[in-house]
């Protein structure tokens, strides 16, 4: 059976006609999860959330309803919901297409977290780029104001909560949690350490922080719409709600796909959803989840046994869209940022492009990755204009692996992955690519670096 | 600070409705600090780059060191210190949109425009960048001008592109009519 899409971020946003403005939110059934929510204790709605089995869609995967339990609500001190819309990971626009086309499902999943946190303040990080998007939630913000949807006395319960939108400055890693939160502090985004500064117990001002993905606001939402227990249905156990897959590069229709969780694979997705390859190319790989997930190879297998136990022989068109099975190939489901590549794509140039994406990126302060990520960019670059040598491979893998688990945050493997899944798959390739170089042959016409 | 003091006497003053804004803007944060980007942006959006008696001004308003207010202006991509062309042109060249042909598309602009990329052009219309991925990667190449998202700018169409962002040279309303869905202008 051909894949099908199950939009339900999705589906308001697609319909013909269908407007950010809230009296078309409120013609589609707008606010009536918060209404629900609100009507519930603040421990029911974050018992809801748990029993729902969502998983945060900011990168990481981790579970929404423990990410809440983690919350130190006994410090006396006021707890903070940020909203992280910074989708700065390259191969990722998902969230884009909620702020430009339905921001009220975002503030309703805002309003229903903030009440089961119980934060009267939240904030939304938006990406410096989306400079509409800021004024067009502005805009939407003041709309559910009005209408009591935020603000004082949200529905005539008693309970306020404001919202403020906060422009980044066009850094990546202002997407990394703690960043982010030094971000809106006022400062540089230089990540914190953790412990202690895990931002449920120290986050923005020091105080207790909830930091979660505008797509998973959104779909909280649906969650208190279903309620946790319907909503743990669609999916897979372990893996609930569905996916966006944001397909880009070298596909025939490349675009957002939104597919229940575990019930399409890679191959279903990539050539019935997407139209295959373009005429007369082959697929080559595919990064899976962003530009930081490890590289997957067309033609390799993918053997192992998932956590309960299922016995696994997949080709890459094989793998089942969920998170479990995807990790069970040794890389992530990411943010769904899925970049393919084909047999037009020299490979050593894709590395070297996102090599140079990770050294404009480091923020700086821990040497392994402010060194690591420039020798990474310099050496792959070197090899793209003739100057390798045989040696630079096995360098390259050296150096990442010099630079994964030696940082204060995650972008330190983001710089590393790339390099240690690439490396040992497309080795003969690179060499191939420094001997063609040397002798001046000629190689791929698509530039990439 | 004595750096911070000497700004070009060309300079022309913040507007007075930017300036009146700031108070507004400081008043939504717990902490007056996290007003510092905010205001930046302002800045920026009035005059098109920041200024070191701007900073000056900004750390008196968050009660700040002028060098905490520079940290910030150093460390993010979207600010500047130096002015830039009358049209902003920032071509997308992280892998998606590179495998969709951004290099290419960049040596054409920078032919059309008369501008090397990182540079203004001599007559200062334009200012033609590489930046890093910008959130639409399924619609690459990607180029950001000024307030607005250009989507699907092939290397096919480089030519044509470049010759609408001269046509808005001579436009007068650019800029400043309200975005309507689906358009660049939206989606900026």
């Amino acid at each position: 059976m051909p894949a099908v899409e199950r939009p339900l971020i999705y589906a308001n946003l697609r319909q013909p006609g269908y407007t950010v403005d809230l009296d078309c939110y409120l013609k589609h059934g707008g606010y009536d999860a918060l209404k629900k929510a609100v009507a519930l204790k603040p421990e029911e709605v974050c018992k809801e959330v748990e029993l729902s089995g969502l998983r945060g869609r900011g990168g990481a995967g981790f579970p929404t309803g423990m990410k809440w339990k983690f919350l130190d609500r006994k410090s006396g001190k006021p707890i903070y919901l940020v909203v992280n819309a910074d989708e700065s990971e390259p191969g990722t626009y998902k969230d884009r297409q909620i702020i430009y086309k339905d921001p009220h499902q975002m503030l309703e999943g805002i309003a229903i977290t903030a009440w089961a946190i119980q934060a009267k303040q939240a904030f939304i990080y938006i990406r410096g780029e989306f400079i509409h998007g800021a004024k067009i939630l502005e805009r939407a913000i003041a709309e559910a104001k009005a209408k009591g949807f935020l603000g004082n006395n949200i529905l005539g319960s008693g309970y306020s909560c404001e919202v403020v939108i906060h422009r980044g400055g066009g850094c990546y890693v202002c997407g990394e949690e703690t960043g982010l939160i030094e971000s809106l502090e006022g400062k540089r985004g230089y990540p914190r350490i953790k412990p202690p500064y895990f931002p449920a117990v120290l986050g923005l001002y020091n105080c207790p922080t909830i930091v979660n993905n505008a797509e998973t606001m959104a779909q909280v939402k649906h969650v208190l719409a279903f309620g946790g227990a319907e909503f743990a249905k669609i999916g897979i156990p372990g893996d609930s709600g569905t996916h966006i897959w944001c397909v880009s590069g070298l596909v025939k229709r490349p675009g957002l796909y939104e597919i229940e969780a575990g019930k399409a694979t890679f191959g279903e997705l990539l050539n019935d959803l997407c139209g295959g390859p373009l005429d007369g190319r082959k697929f080559k790989a595919i990064i899976p989840g962003g530009s930081s997930t490890k590289i997957l190879k067309v033609g390799e297998r993918f053997k192992g046994k998932l956590a309960n136990g299922t016995e696994f022989d997949w080709a890459m068109e094989d793998i089942p869209l969920d998170s479990n099975s995807i990790a069970a190939c040794g890389t992530g489901l990411g943010t769904g940022g899925t970049i393919v590549l084909d047999d037009s794509v020299e490979m050593i140039q894709a590395l070297s492009n996102l090599n140079a994406f990770y050294a404009h990126e480091t923020c700086g302060q821990c040497t392994p990755c402010r060194e690591g990520s420039l020798w990474l960019s310099r050496i792959s670059k070197r090899i793209t204009t003739g100057g390798g040598l045989e040696t630079d491979v096995p360098l390259l893998l050296d150096i990442a692996n010099q630079v994964a688990g030696r940082t204060i945050c995650a972008h330190g493997e983001a710089v590393a992955w790339p390099v240690q899944s690439a490396v040992p798959k497309f080795k003969d390739e690179y060499l191939e690519s420094i001997r063609k170089r040397q002798q001046g042959e000629a190689v791929s016409t698509l530039k990439l670096i | 600070m004595k750096e911070l003091s000497n700004s070009p006497a060309s300079t022309r003053a913040l507007k007075p409705e930017t300036l009146g804004r700031a108070d507004g803007i400081i008043a939504q944060y717990p902490q007056k600090r996290s007003a510092t980007m905010p205001l930046l942006h302002l800045i920026q959006e009035d005059r098109g780059h920041i200024t070191q008696e701007d900073m000056k001004w900004v750390a008196e308003k968050v009660e700040v060191t002028p060098m905490q207010v520079l940290e910030v202006v150093t460390f993010y991509p979207m600010f500047r210190q130096n002015p830039i062309g009358r049209r902003h042109v920032r071509v997308c060249r992280t892998l998606s949109c590179a495998l969709r042909g951004s290099y290419s598309l960049m040596e054409s602009l920078e032919k059309s425009l008369n501008c090397p990329r990182g540079e203004t052009s001599p007559d200062g219309d334009f200012t033609l960048e590489f930046v890093e991925c910008i959130a639409d990667c399924g619609c690459g190449p990607v180029v950001h001008v000024d307030h607005a998202m250009h989507e699907n700018v092939t290397p096919a169409s480089a030519d044509a592109f470049a010759a609408k962002l001269k046509a808005t040279l001579q436009d007068p309303s650019y800029g400043q009519n309200p975005p309507v869905p689906g358009t660049p202008e939206w989606n900026g």
